[in-house]
C-alpha cells in the first residue's frame, strides 16, 4: 500500500532554500532556532519577503543567510555591518537584518559595530553569542566568559568579556534586547519589534555551541545548555544593565529581556534632511 | 540646467576636485571614505557636492568599512566610490577581493603617496602599482587606470565607472599626490557627448524558477539587485552560477576562470596607451602617471640631439597591455622604465619585452627631473 502523503510542502518553504538543506550546523546547535525565529518574524512583519535582506559575516552563525530564501549577502569576517550601512543609506526601504556571531560582530568587527550604533543606522542586528569562534575550532573571543577552557586558552580564559547590552545601550541604541534560544516566542517578538524600530535594533541571542564551547565547559550537549537557560534565566526588562554580565557559574542568574525601547531619529532621517537642504541651495553649479 | 552637475566648459581646477566632479557625471551617488592625505579633497568635495545632486556621503570609521559600504550600496544599485591613499588602500585589500568575488561594480581612487608604511604622506609616490594588481588574496584580474593630468584624472574617473559597470567589478584609479594636488586646465565636454555605461539588469522577471545571478551563459551576467525580488544568495565563498557555495575543484575552476577570463578576453578593449615618437625609436621610455611628464620632456630633448628616442605611456596598467609593449620592444634596442618606486612595472615589462629593459628606480618624495631621464637616455645611446 502506498504511504499516505501528509504534506508536500513545509509551511516555511517560501522563506527557506530547501535545496540547500541539509545545513552545516551540528546537532544541538542553537543557530537553527535563531533562523526559525527570524522566519516567523518575517512572516508576521507584514513586510513582503522581497523587501527583507539578510546580511552576515563569516562563521557558523553567518551561514544562516545561505538557507534563507530572500536576498541574502554572506560577506567577509566582521564586515557585515558596513556592508549593511551602505545598502541601508541608499535604499532605506529595505528591511535589513544582520545576523552573525559574537566573534564576527564584536571581536573582529567591534569598531564597525560601535560606530553603526552611534550613528543609529536603521537596521537590525541579531548577534548569536555562543561564547566562542565555532567555525574555526573553539578559540576564545571578546564574549568568552572568564575561566572558560578554550582551544587557545587551555589554562582558562584570563580576559574579561563584554557586557553587550550595557555597551550597546551606552551608545544610544533605540532597541536593546537579550534572549536565549530557549525563548523562541520572546525572541521572535523581539526580532519583530526590531523590524519596527526606526534605527539600530540590537538583539543578543545566547546560543549553545556544544561542539566548540560546551564540550570543555560542562555543557556537552545542546540540551545541557538549554537546561541551564531554563534554570538560570531571569526575565527583567527594566534590568540595571551594569548588572547583566554573563556568568555561567552555578547559582548566577542570566538576565534576559527587552531592555531598551526608545525613539530617536535614525541616520536615514538626518541624511534625508541634509540632502533636502543641499538640493535647495544648489551651488556652485545650477 | 545641468541637474547640479558641473556644466560643460573650460575650468582651472585641482586634480582631486576634477576626479570628484567626474564621478558625479558618471552617476556616482554614494561615497564612503576615511580621511587620508593626499586624497582628502575628493571626500571633502564629495561631502559638499553629492547631496546637491541627491546623493549620499558618509565618512566611515576606517577604510575597511569604506570599501564594504560602497560594495553594499552598489548591490542596492547605486554607483559608488571611495578614495584613499597607500595605508588605506592596504586596509581595503581583503574586501577589494570580496568585490571581485561577488562581482560588484565600484570605483576605488588611490592618490598614491610615498611609502612604505606612513611614509611621506604629503609627497608623491608610485609604490602601489603591484598592490593594485595582486593586493588581495586569490586570483582576479584588476583594472587600473593611471592619469597624468587634471584632465585625464577627470576622464579616467568616468572610464573607471564605465569599466566597473561593464565588467561588474571594482576598478581602480591610480593617481598620485602630484596629479591629485596639481591645478590644471580642464575641459568638461557637453554631457551628452560623455559616454556613460550602466550595468545590465536581469531581463527576466523576478520569480522565474532557477534564476541564476551569476549565469554562466553570459561573459558578465546581468546584476540582480537587493530588493528587486530575485531572492538571490551572494557569497564570498567559491560559488556556482546560482550563487551557492560549493567546495569542489570543479566549481572552483568555473568560478575563478570566469573571474579572470571576463577581463582577459576583453583586455585589448581595456588597454589604453599614448605613443610619442615611437615609429623609429630604438630607445623607448615606458612610463605612466606623473613620471611621464619629465619623461616626455627628456625624449623631446633627446630627439633634438639626434637620439632616436620615443615614449610609450601606459594609461591602463592593469590588465597589463602586454601585446603593445611586446610590439614596441621588437624594434627597440633598450627600454627604460623610470618609476617612483624601487622597480614595480619593470617586472611585467621584462616579462614580455624582447630587448634589454633597464629600470630607473627613484625613491618617493619627488618627481624625477627631465635631466635624470635624459642622462639615462644619453648614456644608453652611446
Ligand atoms: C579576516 C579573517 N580572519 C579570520 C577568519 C577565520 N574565521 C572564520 S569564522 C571565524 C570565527 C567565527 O566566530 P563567530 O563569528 O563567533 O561565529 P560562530 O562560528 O561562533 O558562529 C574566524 C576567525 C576569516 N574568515 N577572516
Ligand atoms: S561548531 Fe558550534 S556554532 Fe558551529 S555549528 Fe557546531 S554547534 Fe553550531
Amino acid at each position: 500500500m502506498p504511504k499516505e502523503v501528509l504534506a508536500t510542502k513545509h509551511p516555511d518553504d517560501e522563506l527557506i532554500r530547501a535545496d540547500r538543506i541539509p545545513h552545516i550546523w551540528c546537532p544541538g546547535c542553537g543557530i537553527g532556532i535563531v533562523m526559525k525565529c527570524y522566519v516567523e518574524a518575517i512572516k508576521r512583519s507584514g513586510i513582503p519577503p522581497e523587501r527583507h535582506v539578510v546580511v552576515s559575516g563569516i562563521g557558523c552563525s553567518s551561514r544562516l543567510p545561505g538557507y534563507m530564501n530572500i536576498d541574502s549577502y554572506h560577506t567577509t569576517h566582521g564586515r557585515a555591518i558596513p556592508f549593511a550601512v551602505g545598502m541601508n543609506i541608499v535604499k532605506p526601504d529595505l528591511e535589513i537584518t544582520v545576523i552573525a556571531g559574537d566573534g564576527d560582530l564584536v571581536t573582529i568587527g567591534g569598531n564597525h559595530f560601535i560606530h553603526a550604533i552611534r550613528r543609529n543606522h536603521n537596521f537590525n542586528v541579531v548577534l548569536v553569542n555562543n561564547f566562542t569562534y565555532g567555525m574555526t575550532g573553539g578559540q576564545y573571543g571578546a564574549t568568552t566568559p572568564i575561566g572558560s577552557k578554550m582551544s587557545t586558552a587551555p589554562y582558562g580564559m584570563i580576559e574579561y568579556s563584554f557586557n553587550l547590552p550595557l555597551l550597546v545601550a551606552s551608545l544610544g541604541a533605540p532597541f536593546v534586547a537579550r534572549w536565549t534560544t530557549l525563548h523562541i516566542r520572546q525572541l521572535t517578538d523581539a526580532i519583530l519589534k526590531a523590524m519596527k524600530v526606526n534605527g539600530f535594533a540590537f538583539i543578543e541571542v545566547v546560543s549553545p555551541c556544544p561542539t566548540q564551547y560546551g564540550e570543555d565547559n560542562n555543557f556537552p550537549t545542546g540540551m545541557d545548555m538549554m537546561k541551564y537557560f531554563r534554570e538560570a534565566c531571569v526575565v527583567e526588562h527594566e534590568a540595571d544593565l551594569r548588572k547583566v554580565d554573563i556568568d555561567l557559574r552555578p547559582g548566577k542568574p542570566l538576565i534576559v529581556g527587552n531592555f531598551v525601547h526608545i525613539e530617536k531619529p535614525s541616520y536615514n532621517d538626518m541624511d534625508r534632511k541634509l540632502i533636502e537642504i543641499a538640493m535647495k541651495g544648489r551651488k556652485p553649479y545650477g | 540646467m545641468t541637474d547640479g552637475l558641473i556644466p560643460p566648459g573650460k575650468y582651472f581646477m585641482q586634480g582631486n576636485i576634477a576626479c570628484a566632479e567626474a564621478a558625479l557625471i558618471a552617476g556616482c551617488r554614494f561615497f564612503a571614505g576615511y580621511p587620508i592625505t593626499p586624497s582628502n579633497e575628493i571626500a571633502q568635495w564629495m561631502s559638499y557636492r553629492l547631496p546637491q545632486v541627491g546623493g549620499h556621503f558618509i565618512q566611515m570609521e576606517d577604510e575597511i568599512a569604506s570599501i564594504m559600504a560602497i560594495i553594499g550600496a552598489s548591490n542596492a544599485g547605486v554607483k559608488s566610490m571611495t578614495a584613499t591613499s597607500g595605508p588605506g588602500f592596504s586596509l581595503m585589500q581583503e574586501n577589494i577581493g570580496f568585490g571581485m568575488m561577488i562581482e560588484t561594480p565600484c570605483v576605488i581612487v588611490n592618490v598614491q603617496r610615498g611609502g612604505p608604511s606612513t611614509g611621506i604622506p604629503t609627497l608623491v609616490g608610485q609604490g602601489d602599482m603591484m598592490q593594485a594588481r595582486w593586493g588581495s588574496h586569490g586570483d582576479y584580474e584588476a583594472i587600473a587606470y593611471v592619469p597624468n593630468s587634471v584632465q585625464e584624472f577627470f576622464d579616467l574617473t568616468i572610464k573607471a565607472f564605465n569599466a566597473a559597470e561593464e565588467y561588474r567589478q571594482p576598478v581602480i584609479v591610480l593617481a598620485d599626490q602630484t596629479i591629485g594636488h596639481m591645478y590644471g586646465p580642464l575641459v568638461v565636454p557637453p554631457h551628452e557627448e560623455i559616454k556613460i555605461v550602466n550595468r545590465k539588469l536581469p531581463n527576466v522577471p523576478p520569480g522565474v524558477p532557477d534564476f541564476k545571478p551569476f549565469d554562466a551563459k553570459y561573459e558578465v551576467a546581468p546584476m540582480a539587485l537587493a530588493g528587486m525580488g530575485y531572492r538571490i544568495h551572494v557569497t564570498g565563498l567559491t560559488h556556482d552560477e546560482k550563487g551557492y557555495p560549493y567546495y569542489t575543484h570543479e566549481v572552483s575552476t568555473w568560478c575563478v576562470k570566469h573571474l579572470v577570463s571576463k577581463i582577459r578576453n576583453n583586455a585589448e578593449k581595456i588597454w589604453e596607451v599614448e605613443r610619442f615618437t615611437l615609429d623609429d625609436a630604438d630607445i623607448v621610455v615606458i612610463t605612466y602617471g606623473i613620471t611621464s611628464r619629465p619623461a616626455y620632456q627628456a625624449v623631446k630633448v633627446a630627439r633634438s640631439e639626434g637620439i632616436k628616442a620615443g615614449m610609450l605611456r601606459l594609461i591602463t596598467v592593469w590588465p597589463f597591455p602586454e601585446e603593445v609593449v611586446r610590439k614596441v620592444s621588437e624594434q627597440a634596442k633598450v627600454i627604460l622604465v623610470p618609476e617612483i618606486n624601487m622597480g614595480q612595472m619593470i617586472h611585467p615589462i621584462r616579462e614580455v619585452a624582447e630587448c634589454l629593459v633597464i629600470g630607473l628606480s627613484w625613491a618617493p618624495g619627488a618627481v624625477q627631473t627631465p635631466d635624470v631621464i635624459l642622462d639615462a637616455i644619453r648614456s644608453v645611446s652611446r
